[in-house]
């Protein structure tokens, strides 16, 4: 409840979690990450850990398209680059470098490509927008997938066939179960949130959104276009490097076809359904793009009874649940779930002098 | 302090500007006026650097700064308004207006990912600047955490004045101030504008079509007519010159 503003200094009236609803919300959801590192069973921890690096991902992919409003569909070209990347490390330096701290390099290695990427890829953005952009990072996506695949890398990349893929270890602490993985991915999940929260409020972030909003209104600000749009793909290719590290360790073997335009479409598919230009967006995004799925999937198991002929049934409908869901969102709620989300937390800071 | 030299501007066989060369004083008010289509906006363009002139200088404090791209021209110090408000409107006025003293903040990406320590000192700092400075100047401190797409016409005029003045900058370039506004309106809007250059010592450059205002506060006009500059000088003399009368009210009979 609001009883008038208190606030004695600016420090305070910047601060992010300005009541103490959000506050709640935040403490239980690390509270809940705690519970499923803790007690979660091994369906639990899967589908846990692959939100995870979605949402580290999808962050990524916020910033561009949220947040600098630059239309992009290659993204899952970085998140692939971000991949191999990391299993060509380890498998070149893994002589060299000893065992424990190879994953501490190998990540920032693979970080640092993926934004380099991005910036090639961004160059575009310079001179194009909406649906011409997004036509040229798609493009970006089948030229990265394109120069894995090519027998001149496949000594590398292992090509069409994919490689296996390494066991993180940190300092001597092998995590080869999946629990423990999904404690990395959780942590940095965390981390690559607070960083974006932390990007917005700052002349960095502000740029970003400035040149969303009006681009002409912000070059007159001194903002340089060019600069800050490649700034914006570079950080926004460096999330998606780093769920590719991350997406490379949690599973035994990488494959070109994981990184194809399905997942691009998925990443962007998250950020509307989630709510774009919104730090929690990535987060309920995701939650939704993946647990959708999985309930059609398990409430289909239970009234059919796992017969065949049912479950042919099931991936169709699996689609077009999908598909209705974006549709319905773009119709009945553009700004997402953060959106609602928004008004249920005012509703209750409100409580009871009015609602809404 | 700004002076513009013999500038041409043509977007194919349309002659946005002819030869247009004026000066302005520094710390004083100067006016451009003239009919629609005149070329004043074109002008206030090609000073900011949206438009490359076909030939001609523009040159600032000494420096020519013709062919600088225009956010090099605003870290000179140069800031400007538009004539339809140019706000961003996903955010609040808070943010618009810290967006203005964009280029004399210094954080990277690494200490903005991270936020405490130099960022969140900046921060900090621009904050009470910009309260002291701006908000409480244009007496904007009830609006501050409003989106400004919620703002009435008025105020939004003068967020976006607020958001020109965070840069402190050298050169006030105000496109239509007062267009579409009220005589009250207009007055607040005309104090403000003194006071910034009473307080701030800034040279104001302004295109208005309200002829009272431009006569009130403003120390040089410039008319401009199908491009060409046809009368320059102190309000008292372009008021009674025949060609401006000409330009206005058409020729006697």
């Amino acid at each position: 409840m609001i009883t008038g503003n208190l606030k004695t200094s600016y420090g305070a009236d910047e601060q992010v979690l300005d009541n103490r609803w959000k506050r709640l919300f935040l403490f239980s959801a690390v509270l809940g990450l705690g519970g499923i590192a803790g007690f979660g069973n091994d369906y639990i921890i899967l589908i846990a850990c692959q939100m995870g690096i979605m949402v580290i991902a999808v962050t990524g992919v916020n910033v561009v398209i949220g947040y600098t409003g630059l239309m992009s569909l290659g993204h899952a070209g970085f998140v692939a680059i971000g991949a191999y990347a990391t299993v060509i490390f380890h498998n070149a330096a893994g002589g060299i470098i000893p065992d424990g701290v190879l994953t501490l390099v190998a990540i920032p290695f693979a970080v640092a490509v993926a934004a380099l990427a991005g910036i090639v890829v961004g160059l575009p953005s310079l001179r194009v927008k909406g649906l011409y952009l997004a036509v040229a990072t798609l493009s970006a996506n089948f030229i990265i997938l394109f120069l894995i695949e090519e027998s001149f890398s496949a000594p590398w990349t292992g090509g069409m066939n994919g490689i296996n893929t390494p066991t993180p270890n940190l300092l001597g602490w092998a995590l080869d179960t999946r629990r423990e993985q999904f404690i990395l991915i959780a942590a940095l999940a965390v981390l690559a949130l607070l960083g974006a929260q932390n990007l917005f409020r700052t002349r960095v972030g502000r740029a970003f959104i400035a040149i969303r909003d009006r681009d002409y209104s912000a070059e007159i600000l001194g903002i340089s276009l060019y600069r800050t749009k490649l700034t914006s793909f570079a950080i926004s290719a460096a999330y998606c490097g780093l769920a590719g590290a991350l997406f490379a360790y949690f599973y035994a073997r990488i494959l070109p076809e994981q990184f194809e335009l399905q997942l691009s479409l998925m990443l962007v598919a998250a950020i509307i359904v989630g709510g774009m230009g919104r730090m929690m967006g990535p987060v309920f995004g995701v939650i939704i793009i993946v647990m959708v799925p999985e309930a059609i999937k398990v409430s289909f198991g239970a009234l059919a009874g796992g017969g065949a002929e049912l479950a042919m049934i099931r991936a169709p409908l699996q689609e077009i649940a999908f598909g209705a869901l974006i549709v319905g969102f773009l119709l009945f709620e553009p700004f997402g779930i953060t959106q609602i989300m928004d008004r249920a937390l005012r509703a209750l800071n409100r409580w009871p002098f009015a609602r809404g | 302090m700004l002076a513009v030299q013999d500038l041409y501007l043509s977007f194919g066989g349309i002659k946005a500007l002819q030869g247009v060369s004026f000066a302005a004083q520094p710390g004083q008010i100067t006016a451009i006026i003239g009919p629609n289509g005149a070329g004043k906006t074109s002008l206030f363009n090609a000073i900011s650097g949206f438009y490359r002139p076909d030939n001609g200088k523009v040159i600032f404090d000494g420096q020519d700064i013709t062919a600088l791209r225009p956010d090099k021209r605003a870290e000179l110090g140069i800031a400007r308004t538009f004539q339809n408000i140019a706000l961003f409107r996903g955010m609040s006025v808070l943010d618009n207006i810290k967006l203005g003293a964009h280029t004399r903040l210094k954080a990277g990406v690494f200490d903005a990912l991270r936020y405490f320590g130099r960022a969140q000192a900046e921060e900090l700092e621009l904050r009470a600047d910009i309260e002291q400075r701006v908000i409480e100047f244009l007496e904007i401190d009830h609006i501050r955490k409003a989106p400004v797409s919620a703002l009435p016409y008025g105020l939004q005029k003068r967020v976006e004045l607020g958001r020109a003045l965070a840069m402190r900058p050298r050169l006030l370039m105000l496109d239509e101030p007062v267009a579409g506004m009220n005589r009250e309106e207009t007055e607040d809007m005309a104090r403000f504008i003194l006071d910034v250059q009473e307080e701030f010592g800034t040279t104001i450059l302004l295109v208005e079509h309200d002829m009272h205002l431009v006569m009130d506060i403003c120390t040089h006009v410039v008319v401009l007519n199908f491009g060409a500059q046809i009368a320059s000088g102190p309000p008292e003399t372009v008021r009674m010159d025949a060609a401006v009368i000409e330009a206005y009210l058409g020729a006697a009979a």
